[in-house]
């Protein structure tokens, strides 16, 4: 992809380590196997690199619950274009959240009537738009697993320190190690394997899904996002299943450890505590969720604006849910390609960039 | 002059605007039809035909690295017509001001402006100034219209894609769209891309100098390279396959792109230009192509097909295979 000089990622697309990959794989999988890639970023990229393409028709690959946007509930998209429709107060939130539809409108449709919501690269930059912004209370959205939650903890320690009365984060966070519990759970759907989070995994080290393991002895694997960390993890997989012998092994060595990321979750564990969540198409998962611990109340925006929310139900026939949990995929969905594009999305998993129906719509013959 | 700001008082067709077109706008873009200041420009025209085409400039920020706004409205037309196998040879330019605006701004955007009429070799013979108040429009938005002359036996148009055609990309993707987003608000950071905008039509008479078997020019602008070969594969009822290892990609720009989640297919460019040639042209064509300034980086990225009419393939590096589609809507960063 470059003109000249190699990226770091280049060594990660070699053609013939792939070709020799995609050979093992095809020796290990002498049997039909149903593996689900948790995270949206893998649907992602292994559309991106063509690796459907590559995998032998035994290999059915399930895309996870693990686009953040996606997963969250109707009622919290809701809650946020509630609060957006505030004039005292300025919405930021990354840029995926824009143009999910909640159940009459979206925040994008709100901003073009007036309502003041910001694109923002950082919880950093919500932080600083609250110091210039005394008269407005600045609310974070904040939505993602464990890869986003420890700057918006250190987003909301800043705040702290600056004495900053005008920021409070609107908290949607989930953990991803008590979602694969849920899904071995569902009689709806048959998991083989899971391809674990990359980035995920770097924060919360592989001893956060020892747990798990331990009950289910489901094979997993930690991959990282390149195709060749992509197809050893498959790979392993399919090794582990065809032999019978199950393991938490760690695909990405080079960035994931047993401990994770030792202060990001120091970080983490000072600003938020676990907390029952819903999961869009799965449900309240017990535990799965992050609040904002009550000694840092004053920002927490659930607690500074009481918003009512009436319990909607999602559009008819749109089939997010069970797309989520790999019980369905889009193609299976009556409103795929017809009455939900991206351009007019029904559901969030057609808007996110990591969505598994967006995935499916661009790259999907 | 005596002030330093634009008033709303430059617009109203009174002292003060005649002041600024005559202080400011004339001296840069000399010529006897715009110093006429009549209500329109008259000139000869030969028999044949005329490419006629128009744009607006919003871009924002106004000035980024490797160009301004100024540039960009010159060029962004030049490169139209010049899409049409046409030579460009006359401009008109309406300037939209917001109250505020530093006359030293103006004077920087219409400088470059004047230098890339220069490049190009096309005059600047009408133009119109208004001023809105602030906050009515962004510091100021241009709108350049162009008529270029049209050479005989020329027949470029976006439907003339056949299978069999090779695809030449005149060099790297994405500068101009990652140049501007790294000056956003919010996202300024130190990177070394510049913008690529540039005009295109020396480079275009150099190829219809050696061959006019051209069948499609497009210069992958907004939506970038995925989306103008998804518009051309429509329109042509032809597939697509190109290849993923010899897309051109700076570093830089890969780098930045891989960071923020955005593919530098669907990312904007405003000096370069996609060719659909016969095979037996490709050759002569690139070697044509690469020897322009801005050409040095082209390479031959794929092929037209009669199988799958109206869709884009890519074969990866790895040896799989994927549909290229249209962008629909903006490209956002991803959240986790």
């Amino acid at each position: 992809m470059s003109i000249d000089g190699k990226l770091f990622g280049e060594s990660f697309r070699d053609p013939a380590l792939a070709q020799s990959l995609v050979r093992q794989i095809k020796g290990h999988a002498t049997q039909p196997m149903r593996l689900m890639e948790v995270c949206g970023t893998h649907t992602m990229a292994i559309f991106r690199h063509g690796i459907r393409a590559l995998l032998p028709p035994t290999i059915a690959l399930l895309s996870g619950p693990g686009c953040p946007v996606c997963v969250t509930d109707q009622q919290e998209i809701d809650g946020f274009i509630a609060l957006a429709q505030r004039d005292d107060v300025i919405i930021t939130t990354f840029g995926d959240l824009l143009r999910v539809p909640g159940t009459y409108t979206s925040l994008q449709k709100e901003k073009a009537e007036g309502a003041d919501v910001r694109v923002v690269y950082s919880a950093m930059d919500a932080v600083q738009l609250a110091q210039a912004h005394a008269d407005k209370t600045v609310v974070f959205l904040g939505v993602g697993f464990e890869t986003t939650a420890p700057t918006i903890a250190a987003a909301i320690l800043m705040a702290q320190q600056l004495g900053l009365e005008n920021f409070c984060v609107n908290c949607a966070h989930k953990t991803v190690p008590t979602a694969l519990a849920a899904l071995v759970a569902n009689p709806a759907i048959r998991i083989d394997g899971f391809l674990l989070p990359g980035h995920v995994s770097v924060i919360i080290g592989m001893n956060a899904y020892d747990d798990f393991f331990q009950k289910h002895h489901t094979p997993c694997a930690v991959a990282g996002f390149e195709p060749l960390d992509i197809l050893q993890g498959i790979a392993a997989l399919a090794r582990q299943i065809t032999s019978h012998r199950p393991a938490l092994e760690n695909s990405y060595g080079r960035a994931v450890t047993d401990q994770g990321n030792a202060k990001a979750r120091a970080v983490m564990a000072q600003v938020f505590e676990p907390c029952d969540a819903r999961w869009r198409g799965i449900g309240t998962i017990s535990g799965s969720g992050l609040a904002i611990r009550p000694e840092l109340a004053r920002f927490d925006a659930a607690r500074r604006f009481k918003i009512a929310v009436v319990e909607m139900k999602p559009p008819k026939g749109c089939a997010c849910g069970e797309i989520l949990i790999g019980a369905k995929t889009p193609l299976e969905c009556p409103l795929f390609r017809k009455r939900c594009t991206p351009m007019d999305p029904v559901g969030p998993c057609m808007v996110s960039s990591e969505g598994t129906c967006a995935a499916y719509y661009r790259y999907h013959s | 002059m005596g002030n330093t700001k634009i008033l709303l008082d430059h617009g109203s067709g009174g002292k003060m605007a005649h002041q600024l077109t005559t202080e400011v706008l004339l001296p840069l873009f000399d010529n006897p039809m715009l110093a006429m200041l009549h209500d329109g420009a008259v000139f000869e025209v030969n028999k044949g035909r005329l490419a006629f085409s128009t744009d607006s400039y919003v871009v924002d920020p106004i000035f980024f690295p490797g160009g301004d706004i100024g540039d960009l409205a010159v060029n962004g037309t030049v490169n139209d017509l010049a899409m049409c196998g046409a030579v460009p040879r006359y401009l008109s330019m309406g300037l939209i001001l917001e109250e505020g605006l530093p006359i030293d701004d103006l004077r920087r955007i219409l400088t470059s402006a004047r230098k890339a009429l220069d490049q190009a070799g096309v005059q600047l013979i009408t133009g119109d100034t208004k001023v809105v108040p602030r906050g009515a429009a962004d510091k100021i938005f241009i709108n350049t219209t162009g008529i270029g002359v049209v050479p005989a036996r020329v027949k470029i148009s976006a439907d003339g894609a056949r299978p069999g055609d090779k695809i030449i990309l005149s060099g790297t993707m994405a500068d101009h769209g990652i140049a501007v987003l790294t000056q956003r608000e919010g996202l300024r950071f130190e990177s070394e891309v510049i913008s690529d905008t540039a005009p295109l039509n020396h480079m275009v008479q150099a190829i219809l100098a050696l061959t006019r078997a051209v069948h499609v020019l497009r210069d992958p602008t907004r939506g970038g390279v995925g989306t103008a070969l998804n518009e051309i594969a429509l329109q042509s009822k032809v597939g697509m396959v190109i290849e993923e290892e010899k897309l051109p990609v700076t570093p830089a720009v890969a780098g930045i792109c891989e960071l923020l989640g955005f593919d530098p297919l669907y990312l904007a460019n405003e000096g370069k230009l996609l060719c659909f040639v016969p095979a037996r042209h490709a050759k002569a064509v690139l070697s044509i192509i690469q020897q322009s300034p801005c050409g040095r980086n082209a390479c031959i990225i794929g092929q037209v097909v009669a199988d799958h009419p109206g869709r884009v393939i890519m074969q990866t590096r790895i040896g799989g295979q994927r549909i290229v589609d249209m962008l629909s809507g903006e490209q956002l960063p991803r959240i986790c």
